[in-house]
């Protein structure tokens, strides 16, 4: 039998839970049926606003120098990709996959979020994959998985301390920062168990927690501690990455987490130079983790909520804009190569004057890759999974 | 749906206490708002003022540190600015454990809650330096004492502040045609702060404002900067020259000066969309995440018949028959769980050892970051989420009930016993799982933590 370990699935089985914690098919280990497909997808949400033209440089462009004079250092070296575009220098560790085919860009795209230009309604849209705001329940991600089945709460991963709406939804996704403990007592399990079943909320949670703390960890860690291997040495964001990759590696074809410090209005060298590294980091332990076989069939999608002004700001930095980039990696894309149609960077080619023209949806190519990873299909992406989205052509993304 | 003294210290104060009754009525716990504010005596934070100092000192040492000449100098005023730096984080320490002190003693359980609503509503932070530490402070000077008068002066006190300044960029602002941008091409404007202003601050982001309103407002706001010796200060060379249109109005005119801001932020703070912004908002921190309409409309009138006087504001939340639904709603965010649980343990100071920084940043520092809300850490300045949804998670929750299990017995010398536990902790709210659960732990601190980790308890 294969137990059923959705939320939901527990919530209704929740009467026959908890007569003993210890003999709680949650505590077991337990072999699931075969995953749903076999590639790999993992969505970071960059969030703050990536600074696409200065993360991917269109130094081609007779306009870019001009309107970025305090954020080009002439001590830079330029690493050139395609005579037109050029790499941030703290992508420099990426290079390597760039000329092997493992990472490229798609410029001037966005959601169809404009005009507010916040944070935070910007991100919302993001991951919910919809037209406006409030149109759709859930992420975009989350939908895509309840499409397919075969689809378990191990099949897809929402990793950190902080929310991932886009993966929340009616498909249950396993919620997790590695690290956590919760050593109970058989007793305390039992007691808990029965107060948690009287909240929806709080019990779903817990039988979650209950089941991925059947995973191996007992006796990692002390108390609340963090446990003491080498995990809580390294960075959260190196950390998350060997995680994503443990449960890729296995079971999991869906993993989502955020890298954060990308709103960089002032003394933007410095920032951004440390998210870049951030960023480059996470996809050098995603590769290395995962190992040749299994990374050769993964896709690793980072999308922001939008771009940055084309001007530089008075503070060494950049606004909030609009158009932005795209950027993926992994084996299975058609790296080495920046798509999308560059609108040019002359002021009557902005968008209000200010902002990256979008020129085309990011969700076309994100579907795109749905289409590859998980088989849907053309009607189901722009009906249900990105409502109101027209795919258009082949985006050329994946092998 | 009426006014319950248990209901009143769980919705709108700090939780139940075994010591502190909770208020007898609504104008009680008005009453108190205006009292004299006993807490902030007791368990003192430092004022941002005094902090300054600090930043000063610094200052000063950095530049004798820049001019030192040979390695024996230089080292010794690393090592000064290295203790400066350390004794501003010991400090800080102590006051986050105030913080907790307060609400486990308060009398005015309201205050506390305020003080967390209004920080997290105008969330500042330092990003470099000892500047970091002085979050506290800021409240402390630029958030707590205004909490009860008009919701102008607290946006004016805020918007003003160095912190918020510093953190959203404002400082650095300046006007594009400014004297100081013609004299040094390349500086320019920032519109960081103008747009969460308007955005976060007062209007909310589906208010009747677009980006021209935020391009105008940053030219407005040109000229906002500080320094440390004197704090906030308005530089007529940042500015830039002329007057502003934002929303509709004329502000400022030939002369740079800060009046025509403060009226702009004086007219904001009345604009009907700020009104709604700051009810609606209200209601969903401090009632539930779905709000009553009713309340929502009617807090917002008492806004805006009042000018936006926040004590009539509050008045108007309580008054209202839908803020007494009595089912337990929104779930406690960690600071507040672990705040409310050191209530319901009634945690001693000697407890939280003031001269120890690191025992209690393992003790509450720590958990709380791994309960998904490092102490004064959000990452944007949208603050901390309020939907149960975004801490109830699994990692969430588990991080929770590790604490409930294993903290308390340091916070306490001795742990109360699990069945009266419950009843100071939940009072008649207490279901009878959480009742069984702790008489039948098989251990005191099992007990008192299975009370704490209750969804109950997590709820209020």
């Amino acid at each position: 039998m294969i137990p059923d370990l959705t939320r939901r699935g527990f919530l209704t089985r929740s009467t026959l839970v908890g007569c003993s914690a210890a003999a709680s098919p949650l505590l077991t280990r337990v072999s699931f049926a075969a995953a749903p497909w076999d590639t790999r997808l993992v969505v970071i949400i960059l969030r703050g606003g990536m600074d696409a033209l200065d993360v991917v440089r269109p130094h081609g462009d007779p306009d870019y120098a001009g309107a970025r004079k305090r954020l080009l250092r002439p001590e830079d070296p330029v690493i050139d990709l395609d005579g037109f575009y050029a790499l941030h220098p703290a992508l420099q560790p990426l290079l390597p996959l760039w000329r092997a085919g493992e990472l490229g860009a798609v410029q001037a795209v966005a959601t169809p979020y404009r005009d507010k230009r916040s944070h935070f309604d910007g991100q919302d849209l993001l991951e919910a994959g919809s037209m406006g705001l409030g149109d759709v329940a859930g992420g975009w991600l989350n939908r895509a998985m309840g499409q397919v089945p075969g689809v378990s709460a191990r099949t897809g991963f929402a990793l950190g301390h902080g929310e991932m709406k886009l993966l929340a939804g009616d498909t249950s996704v396993t919620d997790w920062y590695p690290d956590t403990a919760l050593l109970l007592s058989p007793q305390a399990a039992l007691l808990a168990e029965q107060m948690m079943a009287e909240d929806p909320l709080f019990h779903g949670a817990y039988a979650q927690a209950m089941a991925l703390m059947g995973d191996g960890q007992e006796g990692e860690a002390g108390a609340d501690g963090p446990a003491k291997g080498h995990r809580s040495r390294v960075s959260e964001h190196v950390n998350i990455a060997n995680y994503a990759a443990e449960q890729l590696r296995g079971e999991a074809r869906v993993v989502g987490f955020s890298l954060n410090g990308w709103d960089t209005h002032r003394a933007q060298t410095k920032g951004l130079t440390r998210a870049l590294k951030r960023l480059s980091q996470t996809i050098l332990t995603l590769k290395r983790e995962l190992g040749a076989p299994v990374w050769g069939k993964t896709v690793v999608l980072a999308m922001t909520e939008f771009g940055r002004t084309v001007r530089q700001n008075g503070t060494g930095g950049t606004d909030h804009g609009t158009g932005g980039a795209l950027l993926f990696a992994g084996g299975a894309v058609r790296g080495g190569q920046v798509l999308g149609d560059w609108p040019g960077l002359q002021e009557s080619a902005l968008l209000d004057r200010r902002d990256l023209m979008p020129t085309a949806d990011l969700r076309a190519y994100v579907a795109g890759v749905l289409q590859g990873v998980a088989g849907l299909d053309r009607s189901t992406l722009e009906r249900t999974v990105f409502p109101g989205l027209d795919m258009g052509g082949q985006t050329g993304l994946l092998l | 749906m009426r006014y319950s003294p248990e209901l009143a210290a769980i919705r709108f104060g700090c939780g139940l206490s075994p010591i502190v009754p909770p208020p007898r009525s609504v104008s009680d716990l008005l009453d108190g708002l205006t009292g004299p504010d006993e807490m902030a005596r007791t368990y003192p934070i430092e004022p941002f003022d005094r902090y300054q100092d600090r930043m000063i000192d610094l200052a000063a040492l950095w530049k004798a540190f820049r001019k030192a000449k040979g390695d024996e100098a230089k080292g010794k005023l690393r090592d000064q600015i290295d203790a400066t730096r350390n004794q501003a984080r010991r400090d800080a320490s102590v006051w986050f454990a105030h913080t907790l002190m307060r609400w486990t003693d308060t009398r005015t359980g309201l205050r506390e809650r305020l003080a967390f609503f209004w920080a997290d509503h105008f969330t500042a932070r330092g990003k470099n330096g000892a500047i970091r530490y002085s979050s506290l402070p800021y409240l402390e000077q630029a958030i707590r004492p205004k909490m009860t008068g008009y919701f102008s002066d607290l946006l004016i006190s805020v918007t003003t502040h160095p912190l918020m300044l510093q953190y959203l960029d404002q400082a650095y602002s300046v006007g594009p045609d400014s004297p100081i941008a013609r004299k040094r091409p390349g500086r320019g404007l920032n519109e960081n702060l103008a747009r969460e202003v308007l955005e976060l601050h007062t209007m909310g982001v589906d208010g009747a404002y677009t980006q021209a309103d935020i391009r105008a407002l940053a030219e407005l706001f040109a000229g906002l900067s500080y320094d440390w010796a004197g704090g906030f200060r308005y530089r007529a060379d940042f500015a830039q020259p002329g007057g502003e249109t934002v929303l509709g109005q004329a502000y400022g005119g030939a002369q740079a000066t800060l009046s025509p801001v403060l009226e702009f932020l004086r007219d904001l703070s009345v604009h009907p969309d700020t009104a709604r912004h700051i009810a609606r908002k209200m209601v969903v921190h401090f009632v539930s995440d779905q709000p009553d309409p009713d309340l929502v409309a009617h807090v917002a009138r008492r806004y805006r018949e009042s000018d936006g006087h926040l004590l009539t504001v509050y008045g108007a939340l309580l008054e209202h028959p839908a803020a007494w639904q009595p089912a337990l709603m929104n779930v406690k965010p960690p600071a507040d769980f672990v705040a409310s649980a050191c209530r319901a343990l009634h945690v001693r100071p000697d407890r939280l050892d003031l001269d120890r920084p690191g025992r209690l940043r393992r003790r509450i520092g720590q958990p709380l970051t791994r309960m998904g809300q490092p102490w004064l850490s959000p990452d944007g300045p949208d603050g901390w989420p309020e939907e149960d949804t975004a801490w109830i998670t699994p990692q969430g929750l588990a991080s929770r009930i590790s604490w409930a299990m294993n903290r308390p017995r340091q916070l306490v010398d001795d742990l109360p016993d699990p069945r009266r536990f419950q009843w100071d902790a939940l009072g008649s709210y207490a279901p009878a799982s959480v009742r069984f659960a702790a008489q039948a732990a098989e251990t005191r601190a099992e007990g008192v933590g299975l009370v704490l980790a209750s969804p109950t308890f997590q709820r209020r």
